[in-house]
C-alpha cells in the first residue's frame, strides 16, 4: 500500500520522536497538545504512540468523534423517526449508542426497519428502489461528510425522490475549536487539527483562531509518521516561540481545501446554533437545512421531539468530549462501560475516545 | 437474561462467551465442553465437535458454504489433537433455492471431505418456506481419535512458548467482507479455507511439543490468542511487524477501518511450541502447501492471573490486544 507503510516506518517514527523528546527537554515544562480528531485518537492508540515521547508530553483527546459529540436529544430523534415506522438509514457508528437502556441494535431486533449504509449514497440507491416506503437518514459528521449528504439532497430534487429525508445533527469544527481554546481549565498548548475536516476546509478557517489564541496548530494525518511529526513540529514553534498553522498533511490538504465541496455544502445547509455533547450550545457551529430544501427535514416533516433522557449516572461523556476528564477518570470506565455495553457514546463510536483508550489497554 | 438476542450474542466476541457460559450453566455442561469434548474409549480416546454454518453470501471467493461446512468442523477436531475421521452432514434449505446451486454445495462439501480425508456417514435434509432462513445452513457433526502422546488445550499455554501462525490472517473474513458487494469494492482477496489436518499429521510425526492448537475463526486472531491467555493465565506478546497480513486484506481494512487482527480464518491454526522447537517447526510447516507461508509471531512471556495479549506495534510502541467486542462496525469519516 502506497501512502500507508511508508508512513509507518518504524525507524522514521523514532527518528523524529526522538527529535520531539529533545525539544521536549529543552522546554522543561509539561506541554498539552489536544489531538481533534477521533481518528487520530485511535491512530494513537492503536500505534501505541504515548508510549514514544519521554517527559511532560500530554496528548488529550477532542470533540472530533461525530457520534460522541452529538447529545442524547439528537438520537433521540433518530430512535423516534424508527418507532414511527420510518426505515432509518445510519452509519454503524450509531447501532450501538444506548438512549434509555435501548438502542438501535436493540430497535432492530424488535423487528424495525433499521439499515447500515456505508456511503449516504447506499441511501440514495434503497429510497429509489424502494418507493413505497419512507426513509430517513441520520445526518450525523464534520465537514467531511455532510457535502455528501448535500449532494444527496441536491440529487433528490433533481430527480424527483420524495421519499427520503434527513434528521440533520451535523456540526462544524471551528465554532468547537474557538470555544475550547478559551476555556480556561484546558490551558491547551498546541492542536493536532484534523486530516479529513482539513480536506474539505482547507487550512484558512484555522488562521484566525491561531491568531487569536496565540497557540501552534499543525493539519494533521492519520499515520504514526504523520502524528509525531506533527507533535515535533508544534513543539518546534513552542520553542521558537511561534503560533501558526502548519500543514502536516500536504499530500491531500490543500490551502484552500475542497471548494466545491464546500460550495455544495453552503447551498443546502446554512450556519445555526447547535448543542454539543459537553459543550453546549456553540454559536453558529450547526448546519441547517436552507429554505428551499426544507422538505427534506425529517424532524418538521414527521413532527419529530426530542425525548426526555436520563443521562446515566457517573457517565463522563461530556467531560471526556471537551477533553477536560480523562476515560481512565471515570468510574464506570472498564467496570460497567466497555465496547460491548457502552454507557455512553465515547464508548461505541471506532473514534471515540473512551474506545481507543480501551482498546489501546489504557 | 430477560433482553432480546441481538446479532452480536454470534459474533464471536464476549457477549457470544457469555451466552455460551449461561447456555451451558443452565445444562450442567463444563464450559469447555461446549463445542469440544474429548473422551475416553478402549481403543483410545475420541475427539467429538458441532458447528453449524451460516455465510452471507453463501459464496465468496475461494470459499463457499459447503466447503466451510467441511473444514470448519475438520478443524476443530485438528485443535483438540485429533486426526478427524467422520463428519454427518445436515442441510437446512430455503424453499425456492436452485437445484443447481444446491448440487454445486454439495460437490464443494465433497471435494472438501476428500482433501481432509474424511468420509460423511450420517446426514439430514430440511426444507423451510421462503424466509425460514437464508438460502441454506449447514451443520456438520466431526469425530476422530486423538492422537496418543497429544495433549492439547487453550488452557495449557506456558511461558517460554513460541507463537506460531500457520498462515497470513484475516483473508477469509475479508473475502466475505468484499464478497458482500455493499462497499462495491474491488478487490482479489480470497478466502484461506481450507484443511488442517495435514499440519498436525507433520507436527505429530515429528514429535514436536505442542501445548495448545486454536484456529482463529470468528473474532479472528486477536480474539482467539485472549481465549488462550485467559484460560491458561499468561501473558502472550505479539509483533505487529511478524503478522503476515495480506496487501489487499489490509488495504480493505484500511478502508473499512476494520483491524484485520480480528478478522476470522478458515485455513489457519495458531500453535503454542516451546521456543526451542519453534524454528524447525516453522521449517517443517513451510514445505506444506496449506502452512507454506508459517512463522512466529510471538512469545508466552509470562503468567497473568486474567490474562492479557499485548501487540508490540511496528513504530515501537505497546498496547493490549482487547478481545473482540461485537460487530466490527465500519466508521463515519
Amino acid at each position: 500500500m502506497r501512502f500507508i507503510q511508508e508512513y509507518r516506518d518504524g525507524e522514521l517514527v523514532r527518528r523524529i520522536a526522538n527529535k520531539a523528546n529533545e525539544l521536549l527537554e529543552r522546554l522543561g515544562r509539561e506541554v498539552k497538545i489536544m489531538e481533534v480528531c477521533g481518528t487520530h485518537t485511535m491512530s494513537v492508540a492503536r500505534h501505541g504512540l504515548k508510549g514514544l515521547f519521554r517527559g511532560n508530553l500530554d496528548l488529550i483527546s477532542g470533540p472530533g468523534c461525530p457520534v460522541c459529540v452529538t447529545p442524547d436529544s439528537g438520537f433521540s430523534l433518530v430512535f423516534q423517526a424508527a418507532e414511527a415506522g420510518k426505515t432509518v438509514i445510519t452509519f454503524g457508528d450509531m447501532m450501538r449508542v444506548p438512549l434509555n437502556g435501548r438502542s438501535l441494535l436493540t430497535l432492530r431486533s424488535e423487528g424495525l426497519d433499521i439499515r447500515v449504509m456505508y456511503s449516504p449514497y447506499d441511501a440514495l440507491k434503497m429510497a429509489e428502489e424502494e418507493p413505497g416506503k419512507e426513509f430517513v437518514m441520520a445526518g450525523i459528521g464534520f465537514e467531511t461528510t455532510s457535502p455528501l449528504f448535500a449532494s444527496i439532497i441536491l440529487q433528490c430534487r433533481r430527480r424527483g425522490i420524495n421519499n427520503l429525508r434527513l434528521i440533520n445533527l451535523f456540526k462544524t469544527m471551528p465554532p468547537a475549536l474557538d470555544m475550547l481554546l478559551q476555556a480556561e481549565d484546558l490551558e491547551i498548548d498546541g492542536l493536532i487539527l484534523p486530516g479529513h475536516v482539513s480536506t474539505i476546509i482547507g487550512v484558512k478557517p484555522y488562521v484566525k483562531l491561531v491568531e487569536k489564541y496565540g497557540v501552534p496548530a499543525v493539519v494533521t494525518g492519520f499515520e504514526p509518521v504523520d502524528i509525531v511529526e506533527s507533535v515535533r513540529m508544534i513543539l518546534q514553534q513552542l520553542v521558537e516561540k511561534r503560533s501558526m498553522v502548519e500543514n502536516e498533511y500536504t499530500r491531500t490538504v490543500r490551502y484552500e481545501g475542497n471548494v466545491k465541496a464546500v460550495r455544495l455544502m453552503h447551498e443546502v445547509f446554512k450556519p445555526v446554533d447547535s448543542e454539543w455533547r459537553g459543550l453546549g450550545v456553540i454559536g453558529g457551529s450547526g448546519l441547517a437545512l436552507r429554505e428551499e430544501f426544507k422538505f427534506f427535514d425529517a424532524v418538521k416533516e414527521y413532527g419529530l421531539k426530542p425525548v426526555e433522557t436520563v443521562k446515566p449516572k457517573g457517565c463522563l461523556c461530556g467531560e471526556v468530549v471537551r477533553g477536560s476528564r480523562k476515560p481512565v477518570e471515570c468510574s464506570l470506565y472498564k467496570r460497567v462501560c466497555r465496547p460491548d455495553n457502552p454507557v455512553g457514546p465515547c464508548m461505541v463510536s471506532s473514534e471515540g475516545t473512551c474506545a481507543a483508550y480501551y482498546y489501546a489497554g489504557l | 437474561m430477560g433482553g432480546k438476542i441481538i446479532m452480536e450474542h454470534g459474533a464471536g466476541g464476549r457477549l457470544m462467551h457469555e451466552l455460551i457460559r449461561v447456555i451451558a450453566g443452565r445444562l450442567n455442561t463444563h464450559r469447555r465442553g461446549v463445542d469440544k469434548a474429548v473422551f475416553k474409549t478402549p481403543r483410545g480416546r475420541v475427539a467429538f465437535t458441532t458447528d453449524s454454518f451460516v455465510m452471507k453470501p453463501p459464496v465468496v471467493n475461494g470459499c463457499d458454504i459447503g466447503m466451510l461446512s467441511v473444514n470448519g468442523t475438520v478443524n476443530d477436531l485438528v485443535t483438540m489433537g485429533a486426526k478427524p475421521e467422520y463428519l454427518s452432514l445436515s442441510l437446512i434449505i430455503e424453499e425456492g433455492l436452485a437445484e443447481n446451486f444446491l448440487m454445486r454445495i454439495i460437490g464443494s462439501v465433497g471435494d472438501a471431505a476428500k482433501r481432509a480425508g474424511v468420509k460423511i456417514v450420517t446426514g439430514d435434509v430440511k426444507v423451510v418456506e421462503k424466509g425460514g432462513c437464508d438460502k441454506i445452513f449447514i451443520n456438520t457433526s466431526g469425530v476422530g481419535r486423538v492422537y496418543p502422546n497429544i495433549r492439547v488445550s487453550t488452557l495449557n499455554a506456558k511461558p517460554g512458548d513460541a507463537v506460531i501462525v500457520t498462515g497470513s490472517v484475516g483473508d477469509h473474513g475479508a473475502a466475505v467482507l468484499a464478497a458482500r458487494g455493499e462497499f462495491q469494492l474491488e478487490t482479489n482477496v480470497s478466502s484461506d479455507c481450507a484443511p488442517l489436518a495435514s499440519i498436525l499429521e507433520t507436527l505429530v510425526r515429528r514429535r514436536t511439543i505442542l501445548h495448545t492448537l486454536i484456529d482463529p475463526t470468528r473474532g479472528g486472531l486477536a480474539t482467539s490468542l485472549n481465549e488462550v491467555a485467559e484460560s491458561s493465565g499468561v501473558i502472550i506478546e505479539v509483533e505487529e511487524e511478524k503478522v503476515p497480513i495480506k496487501e489487499g486484506v489490509s488495504s480493505l481494512c484500511e478502508i473499512l477501518g476494520i483491524d484485520p487482527l480480528y478478522l476470522g480464518c478458515e485455513g489457519r491454526l495458531i500453535i503454542f511450541t516451546p521456543l526451542r522447537y519453534a524454528e524447525e517447526t516453522v521449517k517443517a510447516l513451510r514445505r506444506l502447501e496449506v502452512s507454506r507461508d508459517a512463522c512466529v509471531i510471538g512469545r508466552v512471556s509470562g503468567r497473568s492471573k486474567t490474562g492479557e495479549v499485548r501487540l508490540l506495534t511496528r513504530v515501537g510502541g505497546v498496547r493490549s490486544l482487547p478481545m473482540l467486542h461485537g460487530i466490527p462496525l465500519p466508521r463515519i469519516c
